[in-house]
């Protein structure tokens, strides 16, 4: 479908490298290269040059902050309803647990924007769809609620709103009987904004999550991927997300 | 040719066929209502929730669906592969398809999350989508299975009929193979097996000639007709082989998931710490879908009721099974780091617990009431039960 998206780690990994260590030669120091990942022109936001994803540095997060997940419900308006088992979770802290060495982890976990997305594989209707940039969304106005997506994610990253909703936020469309799942907050991306979960964990000091330009060279995430060993969650289903995992 | 086959519609005095409709319109009344309250309310009044996002009006469409594809085997028996004994019910076969098929498609419509936009499916096929595929592939099986019935039944087309009944066969073929697939490349551990192919073409093959024989025996009970002893023979002796293919393969199934180490869990999950899934599988779908039936059937003399019987057990431990497998591969956790002891506020982790509304268990009991409504139906207006239903005397196509 999409090869040209992400031509697989080791080019991406070489260009990396090249990159930053050229970078660390010709930019001018107090210059942050996420600024110029950034600074694209408007109508190159949704490009297939570029891949956003999303580095999440576990050895930083900790157990039991939910910020992210506070972010992420004030941003696109998930309200509690007070019947938690309906009610859709965007993003969620999993508190992990070796079970032969006993090490503890703490990890948000939500949609990981595969490259190959067995959510859209399945959708009837084309509403589950992956944009040019690699984002995974739902088409809320050809949704038909089918709940395929959902049996197909092998990340539990979909939900499906099972009462009407009131006071939404108006970016964040949403709808009684349709899949919804986490956006990267396409519509603040779109504003050259971070995703909500990002900003929040940066701002609260935490810094365990990176927002960017996988493809790009220069972006901080595609450096840090570079120079760090990095793991996908179920790496075995070769669906290659966006979403990397540092320390796990 | 085939100038001994005569058929006629479903007798029978009309107060008595009126009586029977009206019987069959409470359960798609209660469907009705049953669908009209989810649509309004959302699927908050159902069991379901972010976890088990498929339950029981899945169950019971799959299993229609599943049942669907076997009911054809007894007319591709006749028409593709020359077993001419099975040649009178051949148009009721076809019947019996159709109409499980119907009954377990308007399932997976009315239990969209957003039935009002059910056009849209079919506006806006992403030809790309595993589930459009399989929308073609009901269009196609629906379409050959018509053409066939038209071809048997209209003398002028009988001698077409052995390719257009390989047709339908290939789309029958296509039709299951598929959906045992969608299950087997599911990530969820328990699917995951190819054996839901293999599996899922022996289940439908016992469901369909299940819901098949039920449906001859009731017709003939209904006219206080006789079936032939040699056809009833024959098709006792079908049921008991697909059930024991069945078993071979649920067995298979099960015994891989269990030799592999990293399904094991999953493996003794269902197989003895699985709770309700645990005893549905083994008091239901093994032993009153399986083991008991089939000792029925092994036995030389049955009279009819005990071939009922088995019938109906067989049924009753298909709907088990589909419980098992589709209720119980959701409830079993997903699992996103292996090694790991996983727990969230999403659950994960944890075996999700699920119970079924009362709205969920009348929508499904209405599919199956579509179904026989269209049988009973379309076998009164139109003429597809044989007047004979003792073998041809000669073979044909
Ligand atoms: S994580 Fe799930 S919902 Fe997100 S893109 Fe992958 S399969 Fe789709
Ligand atoms: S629930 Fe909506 S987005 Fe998901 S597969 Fe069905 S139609 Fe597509």
């Amino acid at each position: 479908m999409s090869a040209d998206a992400n031509d697989g780690l080791s080019r991406r990994g070489f260009l990396a490298i090249s990159a930053a260590t050229l970078g660390g030669v010709m930019l001018a120091p107090g210059i942050r290269l996420i600024e110029i990942a950034g600074a694209r022109a408007p109508e190159q936001s949704v490009s297939r040059q570029v891949r956003w994803g999303l580095l999440i540095d576990t050895n930083k997060c900790a157990p039991g902050c939910d910020d992210c997940v506070k972010a992420c419900a004030t941003e696109n308006g998930l309200k509690d309803t007070g019947h938690p088992r309906t009610d859709a979770q965007w993003i969620r802290k999993v508190e992990l647990k070796d079970m032969r060495t006993g090490r503890a982890n703490s990890v948000p976990v939500m949609c990981q924007h595969c490259e190959h997305p067995p959510c859209v594989d399945v959708c009837p209707t084309g509403a589950s769809f992956k944009r040019a940039d690699g984002i995974v969304l739902v088409d809320r106005h050809i949704c038909i609620g089918c709940r395929y997506c959902i049996m197909a994610c092998p990340y539990k990253a979909r939900s499906i709103v099972f009462e009407a909703i009131t006071d939404q936020n108006p970016d964040v469309p949403r709808g009684n009987g349709c899949a919804e799942g986490c956006t990267l907050c396409v519509h603040r991306i779109d504003r050259d904004q971070q995703p909500a979960c990002v900003e929040a964990c940066t701002k609260a000091g935490h810094n365990a999550m990176f927002f960017g330009d996988l493809n790009d060279p220069h972006s901080e995430i595609a450096q840090r991927v570079a120079k760090y060993a990095s793991t996908q969650i179920r790496a075995d289903f070769k669906l290659n997300p966006g979403v990397r995992y540092q320390g796990l | 040719m085939a100038e001994y086959l005569i058929y006629h519609e479903l007798g029978g005095p009309s107060r008595r066929f009126w009586s029977l409709l009206g019987l069959l319109a409470v359960p798609l009344a209660l469907a009705a209502i049953a669908y009209f309250y989810m649509e309004h309310y959302g699927h908050i009044v159902t069991g379901m929730d972010n976890q088990i996002v498929w339950g029981m009006p899945h169950v019971f469409a799959v299993f229609l669906i599943i049942a669907a594809t076997g009911a054809l085997n007894i007319a591709m028996a006749a028409s593709v592969f020359g077993k001419a004994v099975y040649r009178p019910v051949a148009p009721l076969s076809a019947l019996v398809s159709l109409a499980l098929l119907a009954g377990g498609l308007a399932l997976v419509m009315l239990d969209l999350g957003r039935s009002d936009r059910m056009v849209v499916a079919a506006m806006q096929l992403n030809p790309e989508s595993l589930l459009s595929r399989r929308v073609i592939f009901y269009d196609g099986y629906m379409a050959s299975v018509g053409v066939y019935m038209w071809f048997l039944l209209e003398p002028r087309m009988n001698r077409y009929v052995k390719p257009v009944a390989i047709v339908a066969f290939l789309w029958q073929l296509l039709l299951i193979t598929s959906t045992g697939l969608e299950f087997g490349f599911n990530f969820r551990a328990v699917y995951d097996s190819v054996l839901y192919a293999p599996m899922f073409i022996a289940f439908s093959s016992a469901y369909g000639a299940a819901a098949l024989i039920l449906i001859l025996l009731a017709a003939c009970g209904w006219e206080g007709r006789d079936v032939s002893g040699e056809l009833l023979r024959r098709l006792k002796n079908w049921l008991g082989v697909s059930v024991g293919a069945s078993l071979f393969f649920a067995i298979l199934f099960l015994g891989t998931k269990y030799e592999l180490v990293r399904s094991r869990d999953v493996a003794r999950f269902l197989l003895f710490d699985g709770g309700v899934y645990t005893a549905l599988l083994w008091l239901g779908q093994i032993a009153l879908g399986g083991v008991v039936p089939l000792a029925l059937l092994l036995r030389s003399r049955l009279s009819r009721s005990g071939i009922a019987a088995a019938a109906a057990m067989v049924l009753l431990g298909g709907l088990a099974q589909m419980y098992v497998t589709l209720i119980g591969g959701q409830a079993y956790p997903q699992i996103l780091f292996p090694g790991m002891i996983e727990s969230s506020s999403y659950f994960d982790g944890e075996i999700h617990p699920y119970a079924p509304s009362l709205v969920e268990v009348l929508l499904g009991l209405g599919g199956v009431a579509l179904a026989a409504s269209i049988v009973a139906i379309v076998l009164r207006a139109i003429a597809l039960l044989p007047e004979r239903l003792d073998p041809p005397a000669k073979p044909q196509a």
